[in-house]
């Protein structure tokens, strides 16, 4: 594996191998000692064409316990902003010897174009492209979930998992839904009809336009972010309707089984999507998502770039 | 391909190691055994039994896995870590023995120096391994040898055990003999 772009590029064993390595790798950063010599002389590249806290800093702290030197490079105060197109910067990325690059960025497909370029030699991470998909946030879910729910199975048969709201500006929905499913697990979207994008019925899950209909039957209950920045249109009359229909709040919660977990994958519309009370609750995991991705994202940096891209190199078991 | 340890005598050496081990460090109370995966991890479990029996008290015995901390990393596919086991005493203070099952360049044992240090600062720390082959890239040497085997650079060692092959045997394969 080269590139991380898509989950479709992942087989379930694929799969189930970073998630334990990201296991492994969790209790290094609970230990005293929180840095790892592996990726020692590697330049990483975080390539931000688009605004991200989580991402980046998650990225930028997993590239550094591995020790890996780490630079940040975002749309704003770069030739971006000035007009260089995503070749001009490639190129001078790679001229700078970068090992790996990191990107998000606003256009679909933009992390399979730099991959499929000759135009650096480095392993692409795609870390959020337009509305496809964000692989290392359905990662670092698949994770979270696991290590609640799993009880001790290596995937999530048997589970049933709600994605809740703007599925069709949600790259997180899309990488998750195909994760989850791959891993096992039943998906059901729930949204308005608004908000389901074109072709859904192909996604390997189910729908509903009710989330009272489905929240005492889940496992673990996802909410999605309203993506303000993305909506041109009137996808809902009001913000009050939505979350009156959508929204997680503390009656919703009471609905919830016993052992159901909430997740959200930040930055939350506290108010909107998710209230207060129940993102703070005792079932929220939405801070430990955050610690999660972390972990997760040091192992995708460790199997795409600690060993030798051939395959054949010798091992001598000393 | 040619026996170099059969069954019996690897059990022998084991023993034998772990006497060694109790002698050196006046007893058990003190010491923590780290097996370094895949192989090392059950011969420290078969020396912790071992010990256990001799001095009827159980000992403290655990894994560390050394893949982050390899010098080689870049030379080969990347490779699945396995699980680090550190026993509920810790390291800190403890007479640490690491135990693998070929000693060869010795950096192995390098990366599990590191890789220990990262943990806490044991009292002391001191090498068991089944065997020692030679040939060796960095100043180190084992504390606790199960049998010295002269080999060429061609050849390889391969240790077998019951928990995982179903046999226990030591071969030398390849190579002139």
């Amino acid at each position: 594996m080269k590139h991380l772009l898509s989950i479709n590029d992942l087989s379930k064993v694929d799969a189930i191998s970073i998630l334990d390595t990201a296991q492994e790798l969790a209790r290094v950063s609970d230990g005293p000692m929180k840095k790892l010599p592996t990726l020692r002389g590697r330049t990483i590249v975080n390539l931000f064409a688009e605004d991200s806290t989580r991402t980046r800093i998650s990225f930028e702290a997993a590239a550094k316990r591995l020790s890996a030197d780490v630079i940040n490079f975002s749309a704003k105060g770069s030739s971006i902003s000035k007009g260089e197109s995503l070749k001009d910067t490639a190129q001078t990325l790679q001229a700078m010897g970068a090992d790996a690059v990191i990107i998000r960025h606003g256009a679909s497909g933009a992390a399979q174009r730099l991959a499929d370029s000759q135009w650096m030699s480095g392993s692409v991470i795609n870390a959020g492209d337009g509305t496809h998909e964000h692989p290392s946030q359905a990662l670092l879910d698949a994770f979270t979930i696991r290590k609640h729910l799993s009880k001790g199975a290596s995937d999530l048969a048997g589970l049933r998992i709600a994605i809740v709201g703007d599925v069709l500006h949600s790259r997180v929905a899309r990488s998750n839904v195909l994760l989850l499913s791959k891993l096992g697990a039943q998906v059901v979207l729930v949204a308005p009809p608004t908000l389901l994008p074109v072709g859904i019925e192909s996604w390997p899950c189910e729908i509903s336009y009710d989330l009272d209909a489905v929240i005492n039957s889940v496992d673990a209950i996802m909410m999605l972010r309203i993506q303000m920045e993305r909506m041109s249109e009137l996808f809902f009359p009001n913000a009050r309707e939505y979350s009156r229909y959508f929204g997680l709040n503390i009656d919703r919660m009471k609905a919830l089984k016993p052992a159901a977990i909430v997740m959200h994958p930040g930055p939350m519309n506290r108010g909107l999507e998710i209230t207060a009370d129940a993102a703070d609750g005792a079932r929220s995991v939405i801070v430990e998502q955050v610690a999660n991705g972390v972990s997760i994202r040091m192992a995708i940096l460790y199997l795409l770039l600690a060993g030798s891209q051939e395959i054949g190199g010798r091992y001598d078991n000393s | 391909m040619s026996l170099v340890l059969p069954a019996p005598d690897l059990t022998r050496a084991l023993t034998r190691i772990s006497h060694e081990i109790l002698e050196r460090n006046a007893g058990s109370s003190n010491i923590t055994l780290l097996g370094i995966p895949t192989r090392g991890t059950h011969l420290a479990n078969r020396i912790a039994e071992v010990i256990t029996k001799i001095e009827s008290l159980p000992v403290q015995v655990g894994t560390l896995d050394i893949t982050l901390h390899r010098d080689d990393l870049r030379m080969r596919p990347p490779r699945a870590l396995m699980p680090t086991v550190i026993p509920s005493l810790g390291v800190e203070g403890r007479d640490v023995i690491l135990v693998d099952d070929v000693l060869f360049s010795g950096r192995t044992i390098r990366a599990a120096l590191d890789a220990l240090g990262e943990i806490g600062r044991p009292k002391t720390v001191q090498l068991a391994i089944l065997v020692d082959r030679g040939h060796r890239e960095l100043p180190i040497r084992a504390d606790y040898v199960g049998k010295n085997i002269p080999t060429s650079r061609e050849q390889s060692v391969v240790v077998h055990l019951t928990e995982l092959d179903g046999v226990d045997e030591v071969v030398v394969e390849g190579g002139p003999e």
